[in-house]
């Protein structure tokens, strides 16, 4: 961002990367597709890089509101210094987080995520899309709480599997009735509390039960839930975001 | 006016006087609890009520019992209308006193029969699967003791109430039959005159017995269901309304944000003069009356279904978190605090820890699944988020693990141990 203020450019969109979208080995491949994803549609974006800093999200629901308005304040001062309108990101944590629970902090952005931000571009027909080599492919999605349930986003993700010519498989339980993966509310960082199973495994076994060979992610928690599901059930179901899916049947 | 009218205009007065004293009690309980401040977008709200707590929009995801429980709530309704002439005929000394309107009364009073017959087979169903078929939600441990005695004693109650006003028309059908003059031709009951000839071997006095019997039974026992309401889950046939007027419109992602530590944030970061007459005011919920008003009324509007509990995937996969459990402390909590002549144990007995331990608390994802499967909206997630407030920012005492996260977003922005100037390092690997 900082280097579109040295060239006087407006970039038309921020991509806000994230944590784990930064440090996390798996997310780090989705940031990755997603930015040639948007260099194919030849949107010019712009990254916060180092002055990025966590949403607040996990200290939110950690209990921890003093944290998470420290980072959001100062989250909001380097976004209002750049004078962000458009902010899209791959971490539905952080779209709930910009979105919803800035705007009373004094930071308004029009923020989506990235599945929103993808269907708009093929709308548009800014990024072409035939199929490629998931067509007639069998693929279930996961819905991410906190962009299902929290915030009623179903079907542009399921819009852009459609896209790819797979079918679609549902869960016994989605959308409003999905399961979570078992990370958020800062789970993620936390050992699980006593119980007779873990959350991940439970959502793994149904996502075995569709007898897909792929799981659409769309957030890097569950992405990392489910993949490490699978490798305890011993399972060949492979785990991508849909943004991964999107970047390989373009060959990207 | 007879004797029996004046006992009759007592017994009202008791009821509705006793009603009003609870509703009293009831709304002193939920006051226990903080301000909301400003209610907007007073249409919508209006508009969702007439959904989910009229037309009970989320009942139906489950069509059998959608319509059952809509059978029931509209048989209820629609029998209460009744009232209005049992109370006429009670205060006055008349008899069925609307029955002039000739076969719109006989069609009415058919309407009802039906829908009372059809109440009484729905709570039949009702009690099967609560107590004969294994369905997990009725049978969590906190539906163990009076929560179950409870909803038996609800569904029981119905079907006497149901089973006293076909009888008592059954009787009256049957006295109609012989012309006694007390009992003027009121038209033909569809379901109850079915059951007259029951009657057939009586002796007169007897079958007019029976009739006031189940006339007096029924108006008592309505008078004393609406007193037990207070004391019971059943709550919710009032407070779905407000509850679902009330509800959170924003997306139920959206926590509420807390004004206090945006004052005192700003300060810190310079931003603002510190505020220095701020008052001290404690950070989240430690007890029931650091809760808003709102999560107050959502505990004793909760009719104890489970739905949440079922849904919540912390309970599916074995943790002690039950979001029913939740609301069900929060409301027994509340209503302790109403008693006077507490004794100091209890007093000290907070809702953290005596009721809502924090092996429940830190087991929640936040996932919204109880939030969302609600049919009334309650919220027990705002509730958990509140309570953990209060355990992070008065007690430091998360879990070590989250400490250690919470410490990496303070030193590197970030909760695992990267450097910020490793953010861009995607780009190239």
């Amino acid at each position: 961002m900082a280097e579109c203020i040295r060239t006087q450019e407006v970039p038309e969109v921020l991509f806000w990367v994230g944590c784990a979208g930064s440090f996390d080995d798996r997310a780090k491949k989705v940031t990755k597709a997603f930015a040639k994803l948007l260099i194919d549609a030849k949107v010019s974006f712009a990254v916060l890089g180092q002055e990025e800093s966590c949403s607040g999200d996990p200290a939110k629901r950690s209990g921890n509101e003093f944290l998470f308005q420290m980072q959001a304040l100062s989250n909001i001062e380097v976004l209002n210094g750049y004078e962000v309108k458009n902010i899209v990101t791959t971490c539905p944590h952080c779209f709930n987080t910009l979105k919803n629970e800035y705007p009373s902090l004094g930071g308004n952005y029009k923020v989506l995520h990235h599945t929103e931000f993808l269907k708009q571009l093929i709308e548009e027909g800014r990024l072409t899309l035939n199929g490629g080599i998931f067509k007639g492919k069998r693929i279930t999605y996961h819905d991410p709480c906190y962009l299902g349930r929290a915030n009623e986003i179903y079907e542009a993700p399921r819009a852009l599997i459609k896209k790819l010519d797979a079918e679609l498989v549902e869960m016994r339980r989605c959308k409003k009735d999905a399961l979570c993966c078992g990370a958020g509310g800062a789970q993620m960082f936390k050992e699980a509390e006593k119980g007779n199973k873990e959350i991940n495994i439970e959502r793994s076994e149904e996502v075995i039960e569709t007898q897909t060979q792929l799981v659409a992610a769309a957030c890097p928690f569950c992405n990392t839930m489910l993949s490490d599901g699978m490798t305890q059930k011993g399972s060949s179901v492979s785990v991508k975001d849909i943004a991964q899916l999107i970047a390989e049947a373009k060959d990207l | 006016m007879g004797i029996d009218n004046i006992i009759f205009l007592l017994a009202v007065s008791l009821g509705i006087g006793l009603f009003v004293r609870n509703s009293k009690r009831l709304s002193r309980a939920i006051l226990q609890g903080k301000s909301i401040g400003k209610v907007d977008r007073k249409k919508e709200r209006f508009l969702h009520m007439l959904r989910l707590a009229f037309g009970q929009q989320k009942m139906h995801k489950n069509l059998l019992v959608g319509v059952m429980h809509f059978v029931v709530y509209l048989g209820f309704i629609l029998i209460n209308i009744e009232l209005v002439e049992i109370l006429i005929d009670g205060i006055f000394g008349t008899h069925r006193v609307l029955s002039f309107l000739g076969v719109s009364y006989a069609i009415a009073i058919s309407t009802f029969e039906v829908f009372a017959v059809s109440v009484i087979g729905a709570v039949v169903i009702f009690w099967f699967r609560r107590n004969v078929l294994i369905i997990a939600r009725f049978r969590s441990a906190e539906m163990k003791g009076w929560p179950k005695l409870d909803a038996n004693l609800i569904l029981v109650i119905e079907v006497v109430l149901m089973l006293l006003f076909l009888t008592m028309n059954a009787a009256d059908y049957a006295l109609q039959l012989r012309e006694e003059p007390q009992y003027p031709s009121s038209g033909h009951f569809l379901v109850s005159s079915l059951f007259a000839p029951l009657f057939d071997s009586w002796t007169t006095s007897s079958i007019v017995l029976v009739e006031r019997s189940a006339w007096w039974a029924h108006i008592l026992g309505i008078l004393a269901f609406l007193n037990y309401l207070y004391y019971s889950k059943h709550l919710h046939i009032l407070l779905a309304f407000p509850n679902t007027f009330y509800a959170q419109l924003t997306p139920k992602g959206q926590f509420a944000s807390n004004e206090v530590v945006t004052k005192e944030v700003r300060a810190m970061l310079s931003m603002q003069e510190p505020n220095t007459a701020q008052e001290i005011e404690r950070f989240g919920a430690k007890d029931v009356t650091d809760l808003s008003w709102l999560q107050l009324m959502n505990a004793y509007s909760c009719t104890e279904c489970g739905r949440c509990t079922e849904a919540c995937p912390a309970n599916q996969t074995g943790k002690l978190l039950s979001p029913r459990k939740i609301m069900m402390d929060t409301r027994d909590r509340a209503e302790i605090l109403t008693k006077s002549n507490l004794s100091t144990s209890i007093q000290e007995a907070t809702l953290l820890d005596h009721h809502i331990s924090r092996e429940e608390l830190w087991a929640c994802t936040s996932c919204n699944a109880c939030v969302e499967v609600c049919p009334i909206e309650i919220n027990p997630l705002s509730i958990i988020m509140k309570m953990r407030e209060y355990i992070v920012l008065e007690e430091a005492a998360a879990p070590a693990d989250l400490n250690a996260m919470m410490a990496n977003i303070e030193n590197n922005g970030a909760p695992w141990a990267f450097n910020a100037q490793d953010r861009m390092n995607w780009v190239n690997d």
